[in-house]
């Protein structure tokens, strides 16, 4: 005995790319997205050695997004909202210039903190791409 | 920012040194365009300079194409009458670019083409989404273009009283048809990096003067700054301290709305210039994703530095000449330069600003072609088929004289019209309708093309609606556009449209499904990380 299986009932939107696919001739248009189907982006997408490279991408990127979000936002918040506070004198100037130049040593600092990893990231996406056996990097 | 409806300058001296300083730089900008159009032949040459560009020269040509005359005038201007508050645009237009860094840039150079709409079509159903996303570039660049483009005549009618306001707009328009169709992007990035250059070395030189008319003493600079004279409108003086905080957000200045809509205004900065499509079509320039990444961090050096100078030339302006002294805001950088280095400085300071704008107009006449006949007549109306690069090229050139025209004609019928608000429309569509589909097209495989219309739909309706109903536009003094209360109290939509824009993609992905696109996005996952099959840089 069996019951009915709920179904999904969202439609189905169709899918036409047209960004070519590695080392294929054929027009890009004529193509469905079955045939457009990369073997070695599949391969190289199951790669533990990807996952991991993505896992450690994300541990730095989410973190860092929240943290300039967070620390840029906090600027008119607190001179929109605690504009009394911010008038405090510091040395020659006041807390709100201060404030608002330490965004830009944070800009450049993350920039540089960012550029250093990145350049991690370039080594590991180059290991990844020359272990593809039919060496895909075209 | 940029006042359309100048109010009537004094004339100054030195009208012949600007000419000639002007033509130089036309001069020097005409050869680079034949240099370009003689050694570049091809799509790839012709959108993306055969993605040939160094880091560096990226990176100068990246901050090129942001630094408006918006930024330079503008917030110079801002700073000298209202103080600290128009250092907060500086402080917005850098961080902006660490979301372009680390979040856009590299994903984008690995896996798209030419245009914005490639990384959008990759996984998702072309045509419509190509459509969408160049409906919502052409309309930013439209819109920013005319904001330059009035900008541009009213500067040029208060540096050069001679030169009329439809000649100045001619003249611009001309100059940017004849870099863009001849030069194509090559043309474009190096009349980007010589106004880099002048910019720099212009500002640099100008807070050079400022400090050393304080002795070089950051603290009799900054003591003067707290005590500018400032004359109320019945007549008496007083002094205001300039680094606090609230003449032009402050709540008490502006029924209490100032603090959101400074919130506001940093939501559609530090979102919208990622979503920008002049200022990401310049990753393509570059061989990989390695050098576009280098690229955004030499434009945060030239775009901090600059902004930091936006402190000594804009305070300095508003310390040494005093804002009842400048006669229009925008006026406030060339004046405080004719006041310190004489007319010979005064004409080189004008002559960067007129460099400025049109380095920005060549930038956005090429987004909007580009977008035109890559996206719309190649894959929207041919379906990607029928066309061959050559045609899309023509197809460019062609697209370039119309935008290139149909500036010229609005510009010149909006004359009168105060169309600052026309930059914050840009940013406002960019973060709210191009940043949601760009940023969920890449990191969420669900997304498919029902949300990236639907967002890209959304937000670009909400941000024009939401500016039409503010009092950007609608208010009951003389110059407003539209006389009624205003019935949306920000001037900045961003807080409200940029949420509405991601909240639209992902229902609109949520109620429908696309098993195609996510089949597709480990695919555009390995390209965008890894750099595989990405666009190579031509050969010679």
């Amino acid at each position: 005995m069996s019951f009915p299986q709920p179904q999904d009932y969202t439609p189905i939107v169709g899918s036409q790319t047209d960004i070519a696919p590695l080392g294929s001739q054929q027009p890009p248009h004529e193509r469905t997205a079955q045939q457009t189907h990369d073997e070695s982006c599949d391969r190289i997408a199951a790669m533990p050695e990807f996952k991991e490279l993505l896992r450690r991408k994300a541990k730095f990127i989410v973190p860092a997004c929240i943290f300039f979000t967070v620390y840029y936002f906090a600027l008119p918040v607190m001179v929109g909202f605690f504009p009394d506070l911010m008038k405090t004198r510091v040395g020659p100037v006041n807390a709100a210039y201060v404030f608002a130049l330490s965004q830009f040593f944070m800009a450049w600092i993350l920039a540089a903190i960012y550029t250093r990893v990145a350049a991690g990231w370039d080594r590991d996406g180059a290991k990844i791409l020359a272990a593809l056996p039919t060496g895909g990097a075209k | 920012m940029i006042a359309a409806a100048a109010v009537a300058a004094t004339p100054t001296g030195g009208s012949t040194v600007t000419l000639v300083m002007f033509l130089g730089f036309v001069a020097a900008t005409l050869v680079i365009t034949w240099w370009s159009a003689r050694r570049s032949s091809g799509a790839s040459a012709y959108f993306a300079a055969g993605r040939r560009i160094t880091g560096w020269q990226n990176g100068l040509a990246v901050a090129g194409d942001y630094m408006s005359a918006a930024s330079f005038l503008g917030i110079a201007g801002m700073i000298a009458f209202k103080g600290y508050d128009g250092f907060m645009y500086s402080v917005g237009f850098l961080v902006a670019y660490l979301t372009v860094l680390i979040v856009v840039a590299e994903p984008l150079r690995n896996a798209g083409k030419y245009t914005m709409a490639d990384i959008l079509a990759y996984r998702l159903n072309a045509r419509p989404v190509r459509a969408m996303a160049s409906l919502s570039t052409l309309t930013v660049s439209i819109f920013y273009m005319i904001a330059q483009m009035v900008g541009a005549g009213a500067l040029v009618k208060l540096l050069l009283p001679g030169v009329p306001y439809e000649a100045a707009v001619c003249g611009v328009g001309a100059l940017m048809i004849i870099y863009v169709v001849f030069g194509g992007m090559l043309a474009t990035t190096w009349v980007q990096i010589i106004k880099a250059v002048l910019l720099m070395s212009g500002s640099l030189f100008l807070s050079i003067l400022v400090m050393k008319h304080f002795d070089f003493s950051i603290v009799k600079f900054f003591d003067a700054v707290a005590n500018v004279p400032v004359n109320l409108p019945d007549g008496t003086s007083v002094t205001r301290d300039f680094m606090q905080p609230g003449l032009v957000f402050g709540a008490e200045v502006t029924n209490g709305w100032g603090p959101i809509d400074l919130i506001s205004l940093g939501m559609a900065l530090v979102f919208g210039t990622a979503g920008l499509p002049h200022i990401l079509i310049r990753f393509y320039t570059v061989p990989d994703a390695p050098t576009a990444r280098a690229s955004v961090v030499w434009a945060m050096i030239l775009i901090g530095l600059f902004y930091i100078m936006t402190t000594f030339f804009g305070f300095g302006a508003a310390t040494i000449l005093t804002p009842a002294n400048i006669s229009v805001e925008n006026m406030a950088a060339p004046l405080l330069a004719l006041a310190l280095g004489g007319d010979a400085f005064f004409a080189f300071i004008s002559a960067v600003a007129f460099a400025t704008i049109l380095a920005v107009v060549a930038g956005l006449t090429i987004s909007a072609s580009t977008s035109f006949a890559h996206d719309f007549y190649s894959n929207v109306i041919h379906h990607g088929k029928t066309t061959t690069p050559e045609a899309e090229v023509k197809v460019a050139r062609i697209t370039a004289f119309v935008v290139g025209g149909v500036s010229i004609f609005l510009a010149i019928k909006l004359q009168t019209l105060n169309v600052a608000f026309l930059v914050g429309l840009a940013f406002a569509v960019a973060a709210s309708a191009n940043l949601p589909a760009i940023v969920l097209s890449i990191y969420w495989k669900r997304f498919n093309t029902a949300g990236a219309v639907t967002g890209l739909a959304v937000g670009l309706l909400s941000s024009i609606i939401l500016i039409l109903i503010s009092p950007s536009v609608m208010g009951l003094d003389a110059k407003s556009l539209i006389h009624a209360e205003p019935w949306f109290p920000l001037k900045n939509p961003g807080i409200v449209s940029i949420p509405l824009g991601f909240i639209a993609a992902i229902v609109a992905t949520l109620c429908t499904r696309e098993p195609e696109a996510e089949a597709k996005f480990a695919e555009l996952s390995v390209r965008a990380n890894t750099g595989l099959g990405a666009e190579k840089a031509s050969e010679h």
